[in-house]
């Protein structure tokens, strides 16, 4: 075996756990879950059937860590041994077609959590250097910025200058002892800053004392979409030390999908200790002044819209009824899709895709799934996507296929709906 | 000793030595690989995701089941018409009582065997069929996957040759079958019958643990 497909075997092997290995034993090769696949429902291209993209791992398993594998090797009954040729032929199989959504289990008879599968392969393929340059990059700015698009300090203070004469309200950085801790994610900062606003405006509302960390902004964890655990750990560990620093009760994890799965569910693992403080998503703690009559609704919005169900939150993140209930409250003329809420189509560009240049042209026809699904409700004025990602990957999609939809983050929705005091 | 004798004596507790020690070796085997313990503070709780992980994913979702129908049926049809054949025929419940527990419980009718062998071999046909007909299933399809299917339809199909028990040679014929098919069992990938339920659980109590329902 060549020290590159090592180097990405050792890897595999270190990673699975009884999980893994009770997935590996239980495929029965149905085929099933490429009816959930976005990428396959987009190409019809067998090659994108999820439980495929893990054979390399499978394989590993199979040879090495099984139970009886050492008996089925005297006995020639094992898989070969994998190769960096089949490494290569996998890596954009691993990257580029699989946003990690996690549809796929819901249709699996056996339950098989292929996304969080696919999550562990990807530490064998940066163990082994086989990673696409798109992520590869956004790695880079990450170890060096701590954001994946080079995000400084500079730039989040210039927004937030902008969104307190927005909004008229003052924006305290690094207090020591507030509340809550909010971070942020890079597409946010340079895309949607209105959401800081929006924060500003509801916390004031709700008596919420909150700061942001000037050492500590960012939320999106690109280790875990590249699959380097080390950088994950790293920019986790950021976070930890900001909030600890602070003394923060909470962290406010933002409108973005995997960076809440990252610190809320991943975090405490990867830096080995529970937290000294608790994790709330945004939709979460504003479902919960809500419902406290904090920040009570006033006059709703009177467009039709719809909700995209971002997968890291709603399907793998549980957060299913609570962008539901916000959105009752602040829309007169809100319509489900079909096969919303938790098996709702991913956008099809979460897990590190619409970092993948390279993975547009696939990115984009999965896209065209989720557009059919909103076209498919008739006439729509706008998509509430609470997701940053999500949001950047329709409002691109949308422009390639040339479609006049608004799309509206729901922080910022609530906040417009507001009662006024 | 006959060639029946050995197969339905000797060689049948041997393999079924083989399938008991191997099967519960991989299983055991799988849960001791462990895994590391979870910090993140749970919103539910794992053991109750464990048990709704099992029971969802025996239901279909409205949303996958016009897509995958096929399946369904074929998979529901095979498994029930199997394990009614293996548990309610006759001739089996005979060989339970004489040769293993001692005791034996109500046979299915002649009919009830017929409709079940019916929907065991419509099941299995159209499962194998599509491994090789769908162009998905034919590229992740191996060659354990073929075997595990026509082992089992030997072991059926001998099964109902053997059904009036008229001749030594075919009933000999089944268990010799049986007895292979036992000692493929533990290593191979008919074991998800035996693992499924940690797959599942697996996933479920990872669901559970965030409060989610599946």
């Amino acid at each position: 075996m060549s020290a590159v497909a090592q180097k990405a075997v050792s890897k595999f092997l270190e990673f699975i756990d009884a999980d893994i290995a009770a997935y590996a034993e239980s495929c029965v090769h149905c085929g099933e879950c490429a009816e959930a696949c976005h990428f396959y429902l987009a190409t019809k291209d067998p090659k994108y059937t999820p439980t495929y993209k893990l054979f390399p791992l499978v394989k590993a398993y199979k040879r090495h860590k099984a139970p009886l594998s050492g008996l089925k090797k005297m006995l020639g009954l094992v898989p070969a041994e994998v190769t960096e040729d089949e490494l290569r032929e996998w890596e954009p199989l691993v990257y580029d077609a699989c946003t990690m959504c996690g549809r796929c289990t819901l249709v699996c008879p056996m339950g098989i959590d292929i996304a969080g599968t696919i999550r562990k392969m990807r530490e064998g393929f940066v163990a082994a250097g086989i990673v696409p340059e798109g992520l590869s990059v956004a790695a880079a700015n990450a170890e060096r910025t701590g954001s994946p698009m080079g995000v400084t300090l500079k730039a989040l203070s210039a927004q937030i200058v902008r969104q307190e004469k927005e909004t008229g309200i003052k924006i305290e950085i690094d207090k020591k002892g507030a509340d809550y801790m909010a971070i942020l994610s890079s597409m946010e900062i340079m895309g949607y800053p209105e959401i800081i606003g929006a924060y500003a405006k509801l916390f004031k509302q709700a008596g919420v004392s909150w700061t942001i960390s000037s050492e500590a902004f960012e939320a999106t964890n690109v280790g875990v979409q590249i699959g380097d655990g080390k950088m994950a750990k790293m920019l986790v560990q950021r976070i930890v030390d900001a909030a600890e620093k602070l003394k923060v009760k909470h962290v406010i994890s933002p409108e973005c999908g995997h960076a809440y799965g990252a610190l809320r569910w991943a975090g405490p693992n990867m830096v080995g200790k529970e937290f000294s403080f608790k994790v709330v998503h945004i939709i979460e703690l504003l479902d919960q002044l809500r419902r406290e009559g904090r920040i009570p609704a006033g006059e709703k919005d009177g467009r039709r819209m719809t909700l995209h169900d971002p997968c890291q939150l709603i399907r793998r993140g549980g957060l299913l009824q609570e962008p539901r209930t916000l959105l009752d409250d602040s829309c007169s003329d809100f319509i489900e899709m079909e096969g919303a809420g938790i098996a709702n189509l991913c956008c099809g560009g979460g897990g590190g895709v619409s970092a993948n240049e390279r993975a547009r042209e696939l990115q984009m026809a999965a896209f065209a799934q989720k557009l059919k699904q909103i076209n498919d409700l008739g006439d729509i004025d706008a998509v509430v996507v609470p997701c940053a990602n999500c949001r950047t990957v329709f409002e691109d999609g949308l422009d390639e296929f040339e479609v006049d939809l608004e799309v509206v983050g729901l922080g910022e929705l609530v906040a417009e709906t507001l009662a006024s005091k | 000793m006959s060639f029946l004798q050995i197969v339905e004596g000797p060689l049948f507790y041997i393999a079924a030595a083989i399938f008991l020690i191997g099967a519960i070796w991989r299983v055991i085997g799988i849960i001791k690989i462990g895994h590391k313990r979870d910090l993140a503070p749970p919103k539910g709780s794992g053991k109750v995701g464990f048990v709704a992980g099992n029971l969802r994913h025996f239901l279909p979702r409205k949303i996958f089941a016009k897509r995958t129908w096929v399946h369904i049926i074929a998979g529901y049809s095979f498994h029930f018409g199997l394990f009614a054949l293996l548990l309610f025929a006759a001739p089996h419940i005979d060989f339970a009582r004489d040769r293993i527990l001692g005791f034996d419980w109500p046979a299915l009718p002649r009919w009830g065997f017929i409709i079940a062998a019916q929907f065991a071999f419509a099941g299995l046909i159209m499962l194998w069929v599509r491994r090789f007909s769908d162009p998905v299933m034919r590229l992740i399809s191996d060659w354990d996957d073929h075997i595990g299917s026509w082992l089992t339809f030997l072991v059926m199909l001998t099964g109902c040759l053997a059904l009036q028990e008229s001749h030594n040679a075919l009933k000999a014929i089944h268990m010799l079958f049986v007895d292979v098919w036992l000692i493929y069992f533990p290593f191979s990938r008919l074991m998800h019958a035996g693992t499924f339920f940690l797959s599942r659980g697996y996933t479920g109590a990872t669901y559970g643990r965030k409060g989610m329902t599946l």
